[in-house]
């Protein structure tokens, strides 16, 4: 027999009448896939609109390369992230080399073409052989995580079950189909390819290494008839699996190859850090009139499409779940749960049939159990969330940072707390510290009139903003402003910024407090009325740049009052010192010798991404920092973010500010607590307080610090 | 006696519902630092805050909860200053209904010729109860509650903490010192002097009150021929001086905390 | 037009508030002033019961009538207005009061009589009657002028001294017809409801911790339970805060509240608003904390501190403990 040209028979063996069902069944899948896929883009479609088309191109590019490279599935979980890995380029060679056999037989045979033969389909051979044991390889290790590694990232159980248990093992059949599914597929797959090759033979087919060990085995335990009909079987055991799977997609975890793919593609980097203002009514409009705003998020369909795709990209990761700090100090919010929770009420409220219905209505009275009237009409911020959970969120932003598919929690968090704040649905002291920004722009219920008292014990005097040129201007803060003992750190700020010959100044009396924590509660309006208040002060001013001590401040003045039109350059303090530093402005007298732990702002780090000035001043004057393990963009939270220092946080079972110091506790030498942000330096002073251990701790805001190494030791 | 329980309410009983009528008065915000005018005869009112009176606030509040809970409607009336249009929005906000700004007055209008406003204002609004703060800071002639009342020839009563509807009759609970409290029973119409709603006055998004300044009008009235007397004048305003008032214990917290301990132990011992 | 002088009695259930007697002390003095009679108007079903506890006054005028056995707007004023008519004092003194509110605004209004309210202090100067008001929360004080013949005077409880206005034995006692249209009204007394007892009677408590505004909210109270137990005592409050539903009714000083004498009485956030020092100025010691210094509770208390009470009431409870 002359060599043959390397190639393979596609239906070997096959009579048409199989050729046929065959077809049949790929028609039947495709279509059940259509079909689902359909009803899913038809639920997002009856959300509220919103433009994330813009630079799309871009914005593919962007999906493209983090789905390629993985990284934000890798960032985090080396195992998971490298078993996920080799999973999709598996899947993706596979699928493509699927696609090529289809082509050739479905397509080009027909033009008398053929790709995969000679050279081309020996190099194909061998490629699909090694993804498809990388494959097989990462799937194993998802298995062996799942099964032993006992991750708390995979702990389904919910924070707010009622009695402690919830009943959610379709979750666990779900994820488990997805893998062993997948699995079979490709072992079956092997199959195939070693009965066909062993059939005959031949040598070419050396470069399918395991497809040809495969057939040696088989051909040493069956003869020649046996290997055709075993490779009839799992042909068919493969295509069935396949078909299925196609099918199955749209209903299953499977999906998240599609929703978080598009989701990478619509999600904006900057949601979060500036939050959207308030949705615009989808009623009818009566001729000639404008669309009136309505206050947040009532029922589902109050969700723009990109959120309900949020809730369906969600593959249950757990990543949220463990590095939230509410959940971590016990409340009963979980964003992995809150996403869930969303998910499977849309799912019912818009009529997406889910196959494996998410069985967590056992156990828990949330969500409630009511049947909607088919339009989605139940107050989702009361009755399928707890206010309580909303409450809970300190909108640190440690979810959207290190959710790997882009979904955006804390838009959905704030805007259904925009619904509670409309129907007063909030405790007495946060409504206590809104009614003071509002009558007085400070939280403290304080004259605005007293706002620059705290200058009065300084031996200058602060410029007035409003009426002299400054360089720089000094924004404040409430916290500064108003507590008496962040108030001393103004006054060392103040200092330094004198004696380094800094040309700054204050709004004095025209400041309010900025807004930030007051969006993030969800009192939009008031929100705007403070930032209006604020960018009249700041016109009437003249100055370069402006300085806040306080990352919250920072955030809704760098990133949110662009927007409403009062675009500036803002500096946090750190960026500020260093750079006096650098200018030998602040010469270092008094190297601090000191081992200090520092605690990066969720403001500051993961919302502006700045972690590197601080640590640079800390070398600058002698400090030996020692990092706790989270750090950088990974730090934890103080929990009094997005307003949850004026609320009744008795829900918390462990405070965040008190696990924070335990954490630097654990670091071995460490003396001092450094913070650079007002609302830190009050948690973490009570914390410390609070766990009896001012003898092993103290904190101190870099300032302090730097106070003291510019200063003459004495 | 009867225990101090709160009221047995009868969901039952066909309650009719009533028209709420709730004056408010603008008061000086005591936050800020009150100042005496160059002739000392009023506080500095030129750079005043002005915010509702508190107790004008339960008033509102109680009679949000009464429409509520009957039916009915509830209307807010203030005398026009720059604060009004604010304070009026933020009622409307809260759920009143109508808010009746009444202009063509000057601001620092004693208690007597505020009433005789108000009572001018309301002949011309269909009301069943009045719901008023007990009273003001700067009631210097009188409660405003009584004088209406008075003015408008319809029964009073002052330092109410609790109103219950049944039928037409209103069940009320006066309070007096120490705690104990007479239970009165009328029909409308009548003007009560609120104490305390019976939860804590709720919260006006300001996205709602700056939506509805921005939708919503309010009614104009015009005050005429009001006799601003009160048949006092006051010669002479001050701020009191601080004479033997406490000694005052400086230092650090530390400090201060162990000069008052030793006070205390020594007055204990 | 007479010179005399008209304290209103205040009683509830026939038993004399003590603030009528700090009313008649200080009518007492303003009858000498006037050179008219001290004349006491007792309202009630019975009056000689009453009438024999006032002994300071000059006269007593008795209106009696069943319908004035407790009190009722609308049938006092009808009955103390025809006091006033047959009288016609020069001034009437009315208690500060729950009932006085009722009673002087519309006495006010039915006799066309002049009134000046949150008085603290009267003085006759010549002709004319000086009253100091105090107002706005007791941080401004205003003296206003009575210069027409005839005026109310509403007198906040705790302005003077009980002891002058009490003496027993009766005065002269005259009673008057009491005015048909006494029974025509159309508010309805019905009964008395005694407060629910406490767990704590803090009119009996030696030390008392007292929060107001200043506490700021609901889980700061903590801080001053703990203060109180070091030293033995009980927590007590301002107005706001039970009106807050944050303590209950048993535990309010002041006004409409409870009037104590303790030994020691430390008085957190508290800015001292006449309403409250009413309650609360007999203690022997008082300790005020607040950091507004124009606070009027600083007028009042023995010793005062404006630093922040959050910390020092935590550094005081450690060294009391």
């Amino acid at each position: 027999m002359p060599e043959a040209t390397p190639t393979r028979e596609i239906f070997l063996h096959f009579s048409t009448w199989m050729e046929v069902v065959f077809y049949v069944v790929s028609a039947v899948a495709t279509g059940i896939f259509l079909y689902g896929s359909y009803r899913r883009i038809q639920k997002y479609r009856r959300g509220r609109k919103e433009n994330r088309f813009d630079n799309l191109g871009g914005r593919i590019w962007r999906a493209l390369i983090t789905i390629a490279t993985n990284s934000t599935v890798r960032k985090g979980d080396r195992f998971g992230g490298l078993a996920h890995t080799i999973i999709l380029w598996g899947f993706v060679v596979l699928f493509i080399g699927t696609v090529l056999v289809a082509l050739d037989h479905d397509v080009l045979r027909f033009f008398s073409l053929k790709l995969l033969q000679g050279t081309f389909y020996l190099w194909f051979s061998l490629i699909l052989d090694i993804f498809g044991v990388l494959f097989i390889l990462g799937l194993i290790m998802m298995i062996v995580r799942r099964a032993f590694f006992k991750l708390p990232e995979l702990n389904y159980d919910r924070p707010d079950a009622q009695d402690g248990k919830v009943d959610r093992s379709g979750f666990v059949t779900d994820d488990m189909l997805f893998v062993w599914l997948l699995l079979l597929i490709a072992i079956s797959g092997y199959f195939i390819e070693g009965f066909r090759i062993a059939e005959t033979m031949p040598e070419f087919e050396r470069w399918s290494p395991v497809g040809w060990a495969l057939a040696s085995m088989s051909g040493s335990i069956l003869d020649v008839e046996g290997v055709v009909t075993a490779h009839v079987w799992s042909w068919w055991l493969h295509a069935l699996l396949v078909m299925f799977f196609i099918a199955y997609i749209p209903f299953s975890k499977m999906m998240h190859i599609f929703t978080d793919a598009a989701n990478l593609v619509f999600h904006d980097p900057d949601t979060g850090r500036r939050l959207p203002s308030l949705p615009l009514s989808s009623e009818p409009l009566e001729e000639g009139k404008k669309a009136s705003q309505v206050m947040g998020y009532t029922h589902i369909t109050d969700f723009t499409w990109k959120e309900l795709l949020d809730f369906d990209a969600c593959t249950k990761c757990g990543r949220c779940h463990v590095s939230c700090p509410a959940t971590a100090a016990g409340t009963t919010l979980s964003p992995r749960d809150l996403i869930l929770d969303l998910r499977t009420f849309a799912n019912e409220a818009l009529g997406t049939p889910e196959w494996l219905k998410q069985k967590f209505q056992t156990g828990s009275r949330w969500p409630v159990q009511n049947k909607t009237d088919g339009n989605g009409h139940i107050d989702v911020a009361d009755k399928v969330i707890r206010p309580e959970t909303l409450w809970s969120c300190t909108t640190c932003m440690a979810c959207m940072e290190t959710c790997p598919v882009g979904i955006e929690h804390l838009t959905s968090i704030v805007q259904m707390r925009r619904h509670l704040v409309d129907g007063g649905n909030f405790d007495e002291n946060l409504q206590n510290a809104l009614m003071s920004l509002g009558d007085y722009g400070n939280s403290f219920g304080e004259s605005p009139k007293k706002r620059s008292r705290w200058t009065k014990g300084l031996k200058f005097k602060l410029k007035d903003a409003r009426k002299e040129e400054v360089d720089l201007l000094w924004f404040v803060g409430d916290f500064a402003s108003y507590d008496p003992r962040i108030q001393a750190l103004s006054r060392i700020v103040a200092q330094i910024l004198h004696d380094a010959n800094v040309d700054f100044g204050i709004l004095h009396d025209g400041e309010r407090n900025a807004g930030n924590d007051v969006r993030r509660v969800g009192e939009e309006g008031l929100f705007e009325m403070l930032a209006e208040d604020n960018i009249k002060a700041l016109k009437k001013a003249k100055f370069k740049r402006i300085v806040t001590t306080d990352p919250h401040t920072l955030n809704t003045l760098r990133n949110e009052y662009p927007d409403l039109g009062a675009e500036y350059e803002v500096l946090h303090y750190t960026n500020l010192i260093t750079e006096l530093i650098q200018q030998g402005k602040l010469p270092v007298k008094t190297p601090q010798k000191r081992k200090v732990t520092f605690h990066d702002p969720c403001y500051l780090a993961r919302y502006n991404g700045e972690t590197e000035a601080p640590r640079e001043i800390m070398k600058a004057i002698g400090l030996e920092l020692l990092e706790m393990p989270r750090c950088g963009t990974n730090t934890f939270c103080c929990g009094a973010g997005g307003g949850r220092i004026w609320m009744d946080t008795s829900n918390e079972q462990k405070r965040t500010s008190e696990q924070r110091i335990e954490e630097a506790l654990d670091v071995p030498g460490v003396e001092v607590f450094v913070t650079v942000c007002p609302k830190d330096y009050a948690m973490y002073t009570d914390a410390v307080r609070a766990l009896g251990k001012e003898d092993k701790i103290v904190v101190k805001d870099l300032i302090e610090l730097v106070a003291e190494a510019t200063s003459d030791s004495i | 006696m009867v225990r101090a329980d709160r009221f047995q309410r009868d969901e039952g009983v066909d309650t009719k519902p009533m028209n709420i009528v709730v004056p408010i008065k603008l008061v000086p915000d005591l936050v800020e630092e009150l100042e005496i005018n160059e002739d000392g005869t009023d506080i500095d009112r030129e750079f005043l805050t002005y915010r509702i009176n508190e107790f004008d606030d339960h008033a509102l509040e109680e009679a949000l909860q009464l429409k509520e809970k009957h039916g009915g409607s509830v209307t807010v009336l203030a005398l026009e200053s720059e604060e009004t249009d604010k304070v009026l929005y933020t009622a409307l906000a809260k759920g009143a209904d109508r808010a009746v700004k009444v202009t063509g007055l000057p601001e620092g209008l004693s208690s007597h010729a505020l009433a005789r406003t108000m009572g001018q204002a309301l002949s011309n609004i269909d009301y069943d109860l009045v719901l008023v703060g007990v009273q003001a800071a700067d009631d210097r002639d009188g409660q405003l509650g009584v004088l209406l009342g008075k003015t408008l020839g319809i029964p009073h009563l002052s330092v109410v903490t609790d109103i219950a509807v049944e039928g037409n009759t209103l069940t009320l609970h006066k309070e007096y010192a120490g705690g104990i409290m007479a239970q009165f029973e009328t029909e409308p119409k009548v003007v009560l002097g609120i104490q305390a709603a019976r939860v804590i006055p709720r919260y006006a998004p300001v996205s709602r009150v700056r939506q509805l300044m921005k939708e919503a009008e309010l009614d104009e009235v015009e005050a005429s021929d009001i006799d601003l007397g009160s048949g006092t004048s006051v010669r002479r305003m001050y701020t009191p001086t601080r004479g033997e008032g406490a000694e005052m214990l400086e230092g650090d917290a530390e400090e201060i905390a162990s000069r008052i301990a030793d006070i205390i132990n020594e007055k204990r011992s | 037009m007479s010179q005399d002088i008209l304290v209103v009695v205040e009683h509830l259930d026939n038993v004399i508030s003590d603030v009528t007697f700090e009313l008649l002390g200080k009518g007492r003095e303003l009858a000498t002033a006037t050179g008219g009679k001290l004349l006491a108007a007792v309202l009630t079903s019975s009056a000689q019961s009453l009438a024999e506890k006032l002994g300071v006054a000059d006269q007593v005028i008795g209106v009696e009538d069943p319908q004035l056995q407790h009190f009722n707007p609308e049938s006092y004023l009808t009955a103390l207005s025809s006091v006033v008519e047959k009288k016609a004092p020069r001034l009437v003194l009315i208690a500060n009061t729950s009932m006085g509110m009722d009673l002087g605004a519309s006495l006010s209004v039915e006799r066309n009589l002049p009134l000046v309210a949150y008085a603290a202090d009267v003085e006759m100067e010549g002709d004319a009657a000086i009253v100091t008001s105090h107002l706005y929360g007791g941080k401004i004080y205003s003296e206003s002028v009575l210069d027409a013949d005839s005026g109310i005077v509403s007198i906040l409880a705790g302005s003077f001294p009980a002891e002058p206005g009490k003496k027993d034995g009766t005065p002269e006692l005259e009673i008057l017809a009491a005015p048909p249209a006494l029974s025509d009204t159309r508010l309805r007394f019905k009964s008395l409801i005694q407060p629910e007892a406490g767990d704590v009677d803090i009119t009996q408590e030696d030390i008392l911790v007292a929060v107001g505004r200043g506490i700021q909210s609901e889980d700061n109270l903590p801080l001053a339970e703990e203060l109180a137990k070091a030293l033995g005592g009980a927590v007590c409050s301002s107005r706001p805060i039970v009106d807050n539903k944050w303590l209950e009714k048993n535990r309010q000083v002041g006004k409409s509240g409870l009037k104590v004498k303790p030994r020691v009485y430390i008085a957190l956030g508290i800015s001292g608003a006449p309403e409250h020092i009413e309650g609360m100025k007999d203690a022997e010691l008082i300790v005020a904390i607040n950091t507004d210094e124009t606070a009027p509770i600083f007028e009042h208390a023995h010793y005062g501190v404006t630093e922040d009470l959050f910390d020092i009431v935590p550094a005081l409870t450690e060294k009391l403990k």
